[in-house]
């Protein structure tokens, strides 16, 4: 108990919220590796998994990246880019690990959530004399949102805590502060850290959560 | 005084049979407590989680308080959940065990229960029908049905604990995770890469060796099924 007490000591120290590498910075460092990671990965696998998903090819690919995304731990990865050439932008290893790491979870959920707009409204738009542009967009799209929003999510959450592991391999946010604690071996700072970061990623979910609550029932889907 | 051997090593390549030959120990002891480490999580967590599944599948009530907890405790990051058990356990191998059988708890409940959500109502009045008391039924039917499930669910939970295992270096118990993490620190690279390689064979190896024991204990599911 005595620790926890230390911790919530530490949190509430106002001296550790200000300053350069104080809590606020590493919050602020955290949010926007999380955001810019979260757009370029959208940015890079959604109109991969849209178009493959609306060709209906590449379905194996597509399904099994998530696997392998499972198998490789990013904390390798993470190590791997710190020793190549790209170690040497700051935070290169972080970012590029950060959207190796959530472009599985947004392709599969795209793709898969593309397959399974049922064929017959396809067809259905097909007879009315929509291009397959107009399709896509019209009809597989919307359709697909809840499995596309689902994956969305599931990026998210996983890049809070790439962007945490990232701490162990030299990158910024609030794993900083959990490694340095380790290194000052002070489990007040170390525990301290691992609330703030863990606070941050239930907030992450829950803003999914009640976004996904306050969409229009047809992007809500049946989950 | 003899002058530096001009091999890989000093040369600090990334692929180095030198380094296979020289640290064949190290590379061992490191696999060994790699596999205890993942092997020991993944087993208490199904320990812990049939019975858990069970349960939330007889009382309808328990289902939604049980999956919400390992919801919150899936999306608890690695790094921080290890740094929270550092007050129970201390720098010590149990922490790394104890961090990692909360994770495969979470698949294992997960999947477990789904698969016995799947059984059909039908089977199940039928094996009622058929004499079976609720204790036969969950054992001799409900169970063997939700396999599948329950297998992809260990073999999701198993593949992400080898993987995980390597944040344990942060404590100094991290199998495969301590050699990338002490090569990180002197930028030894044959070490990372081989360490880091060695860490996918095993994943992808407990992968495979638990596909083929879920064909074997599965054979009515077929091929098609994984």
């Amino acid at each position: 108990m005595s620790t926890l007490t230390a911790a919530w000591a530490w949190l509430t120290d106002p001296a550790h919220w200000t300053g350069d590498d104080g809590i606020r910075d590493r919050l602020l460092q955290h949010l926007a590796l999380t955001v810019v990671c979260l757009f370029l990965s959208c940015l890079i696998a959604l109109p991969v998994a849209l178009v493959l998903g609306h060709l209906g090819r590449g379905g194996a690919l597509a399904v099994n990246i998530s696997n392998v995304g499972r198998a490789v731990p990013t904390f390798a990865v993470l190590v791997l880019l710190l020793l190549t050439p790209v170690g040497r932008w700051g935070e290169g290893p972080t970012v590029v690990a950060l959207v190796l790491f959530a472009v599985p979870p947004l392709l599969t959920n795209a793709y898969v959530g593309m397959r399974e707009v049922d064929r017959s409204v396809v067809q259905a738009a097909r007879g009315m004399g929509m291009t397959g542009r107009q399709t896509l967009f019209q009809v597989e799209v919307p359709l697909a949102l809840p499995l596309i929003l689902n994956g969305v999510r599931i990026a998210a959450v996983q890049l809070v805590a790439t962007a945490t592991i990232a701490a162990l391999a030299g990158g910024g946010g609030l794993g900083r502060i959990i490694t340095a604690g380790f290194n000052l071996a002070s489990t007040p700072q170390v525990v301290a850290g691992a609330l703030l970061v863990a606070v941050f990623a239930l907030l992450v979910e829950g803003v999914f959560e009640a976004v996904e609550r306050l969409a229009p029932a047809w992007a809500r889907g049946g989950r | 005084m003899t002058a530096p051997p001009d091999d890989c090593l000093a040369r600090n390549e990334w692929i180095c049979g030198a380094y296979l030959s020289t640290r064949r120990q190290i590379l061992l002891d490191a696999v060994v407590q790699h596999l205890q480490l993942t092997f020991l999580s993944v087993l208490i967590g199904l320990a812990v989680a049939l019975p858990l599944a069970v349960l939330a599948r007889r009382w309808g009530w328990a289902a939604g308080p049980v999956l919400a907890v390992t919801t919150v405790l899936y999306t608890i990051p690695s790094l921080a959940m290890f740094s929270l058990l550092l007050p129970l356990y201390g720098l010590s191998a149990t922490l790394v065990v104890a961090g990692l059988v909360l994770y495969s708890l979470t698949l294992l409940v997960r999947n477990i229960l789904a698969g016995l959500r799947a059984v059909p109502e039908e089977t199940r009045q039928a094996a009622r029908g058929l004499g079976y008391g609720p204790v036969r039924l969950l054992l001799a039917v409900e169970l063997p049905l939700a396999l599948p499930a329950a297998m992809a669910g260990l073999r999701i939970a198993t593949v992400s604990a080898v993987s995980l295992v390597t944040i344990g270096a942060i404590v100094g118990f991290g199998g495969l995770g301590n050699l990338i993490y002490a090569g990180m620190n002197t930028y030894f690279k044959a070490q990372v890469l081989t360490a880091s390689v060695l860490c996918v064979l095993i994943a992808v190896a407990a992968d495979l060796l638990l596909l083929g024991a879920q064909r074997l204990i599965t054979p009515w599911a077929g091929a098609a099924r994984t």
